[in-house]
């Protein structure tokens, strides 16, 4: 029986590993190509090259569209995460009466299908006069990351102990005081991986963008989408791999930020 | 003003900025669309305000739109099914592996920080003409000219499940990480196999984690247009591409309105049946 249990093991761990595979090895190929030397960019590869990403500096629309999606999520995280830090101190610092109504009322952008968000987002602003623009895709961007502020936010909110900021209280500090130099201290990995997690987002997002976006105006994966309908080019996966060490590389360097912060503050 | 009425109405000073946004910026337009989902377009001009049924009736009887509906429903059917298989022995992996738990997740994780559009479009490098699968055969002989292998309702699912796979995994490990360990052993010394003790005690435990999973994969992938118009050819159009016609480039918002609610109406019914048997918090635990 022993031996059949690791039989089944082996098994679901070989399966594990393609599964894994699966994930990572289309990933792979994007950053290989991205260093290859042949002049269509795909196989057989004839050498190692850095051209694809020195063409990729040079060009224009695309360092407009980093310049747009930089900024939009910068802009996008500031204002989802200050709205969804206050909500979720309200929702777990206080008894408020409906607060799973609530909840599910701040979650429902993301239960909505995207598509259908768009839609209604783009035709009631479009009505109220708000015509395609940087702030219709600023709207769009706050709303659908807001739900993921709020579920980041509100769990680790729960873990911090309300004893020092009473403790700060019980010695004189006012509740502002208390707010700033206790509580906001103490919030700053939940509020930081919100503003993380806010920003990778907007910065990856496709769907609504296609819908909210002016004419001209391009983010990185809508100037992606615009050059795959010719073909898919070197400079694509040259595009890609940036794309890619920087989503990868930001929130990691997140994590490693928030860990020491951790360790330093004791909690 | 008391202490008391100041403490219970700091909670709704805080919650007002977050409430109101969603109310202008999800609620307020979804009411609006239904209104708008009644007028009429126009050749020339404004649309026209009013109670028409017109759209609706287009949309729901036109054999076009049903045949896209029902096959879009099928496409996410499959692609759940797919990451449900996929996904439950990996999660299973990791979640009783000895040890390096969390690196095995962080690998997991990694892939939501890939941009979507780059992991879709990563597809046509490995399925390409000149991809590496064509070069891979031809190298080794088996085939003489590249064989297109893109562009097909199968690599539609193939690229979904790639995008889907990590949501279903991470709900799957969340509830059979909650599981303790020692149900097993008990089942075992009472005589179960280990096989008897997955299906009676591990299995059924971990459903709640399998349809959240289930539920984030057939929603997520039955609301994508993006997927098709990469990955599929011009008759592997899904309801979001037909939603996506209408608004942007027939311009028809009345007729677009109907079918996005249609959209939201059959993946709505999904959430509340799934809210209705499961509740909210297990998926909430997934996304957290």
């Amino acid at each position: 029986m022993e031996t059949r249990f690791n039989m089944g093991w082996t098994l679901i761990r070989g399966w594990a590993v393609l599964v894994y595979i699966f994930m990572f090895l289309p990933v792979a190929v994007v950053v290989l190509l991205s260093f290859n030397a042949s002049q269509f960019g795909n196989f057989p590869m004839t050498g190692f090259s850095f051209r694809w990403f020195v063409e990729l500096a040079g060009n224009e629309a695309i360092l407009r569209a980093f310049r747009t999606s930089i900024i939009l999520g910068l802009l996008t995280a500031l204002i989802s995460t200050t709205l969804g830090v206050l909500a979720s101190l309200a929702l777990v610092r206080y008894r408020v009466p409906g607060a799973n109504a609530i909840s599910t009322l701040l979650i429902a952008p993301i239960l909505v299908p995207e598509v259908v968000l768009a839609v209604a987002l783009l035709l009631f602003l479009n009505f109220l006069g708000v015509n395609k623009s940087f702030g219709l895709l600023l709207a769009g961007h706050v709303i659908f990351t807001l739900p993921f502020v709020i579920l980041v936010v509100q769990a680790r909110l729960v873990s911090i102990k309300r004893d020092v900021e009473e403790a700060a209280m019980s010695l004189g500090a006012s509740p502002v005081q208390t707010f700033f130099q206790i509580t906001l201290p103490l919030m700053m990995p939940a509020v930081l991986a919100g503003a993380l997690f806010a920003f990778t987002i907007s910065f990856d997002d496709i769907t609504g963008t296609l819908f909210w976006k002016p004419g001209g105006v391009e983010t990185v994966p809508t100037q992606i989408f615009a050059m795959l309908r010719n073909s898919i080019s070197p400079e694509i996966n040259a595009l890609g791999t940036v794309m890619i060490v920087m989503t990868v590389g930001l929130p990691l360097l997140g994590l490693a930020i928030a860990r020491a912060m951790a360790r330093k503050s004791g909690t | 003003m008391s202490v008391e009425k100041r403490e219970a109405r700091q909670p709704w000073i805080l919650l007002s900025p977050a409430l109101t946004a969603v109310t202008l910026l999800l609620f307020v337009p979804l009411l609006f669309i239904l209104v708008y989902s009644f007028w009429l377009r126009t050749a020339t001009g404004a649309d026209v305000a009013g109670f028409h049924l017109d759209n609706w009736e287009e949309a729901l009887t036109d054999p076009f739109y049903r045949d896209i509906l029902i096959s879009t429903l099928r496409i996410a059917a499959i692609t759940t099914v797919a990451c449900a298989l996929m996904g439950y022995p990996s999660a299973y992996f990791i979640a009783r592996s000895q040890g390096n738990k969390a690196v095995l997740l962080l690998l997991l994780m990694l892939p939501f920080w890939i941009s979507y559009i780059i992991r879709t479009m990563s597809w046509i490098n490995i399925l390409g003409v000149s991809g590496a699968l064509n070069s891979a055969l031809m190298a080794l002989g088996i085939i003489s000219e590249p064989i297109q292998m893109l562009y097909n309702e199968v690599t539609v699912i193939l690229g979904l499940v790639h995008f889907l796979l990590p949501f279903m995994i991470l709900n799957i490990f969340v509830s059979l990480d909650g599981i303790d360990t020692n149900l097993e052993n008990a089942a075992n010394s009472l005589g179960a196999t280990k096989w008897q003790a997955f299906l009676q005690v591990t299995l059924p435990l971990s459903l709640p984690g399998l349809a959240a999973g289930g539920l984030l994969c057939f929603v997520l992938g039955a609301g994508t247009y993006i997927t098709p118009l990469v990955l599929g050819g011009p008759r592997d159009a899904m309801f979001a591409n037909l939603v996506f016609e209408a608004i942007i480039t027939q311009l028809n918002w009345p007729l677009g309105s109907a079918l996005s609610l249609m959209l939201l109406a059959v993946l709505g019914a999904l959430v509340m049946i799934y809210n209705r048997y499961l509740g909210m918090a297990q998926l909430m635990k997934g996304l957290g």
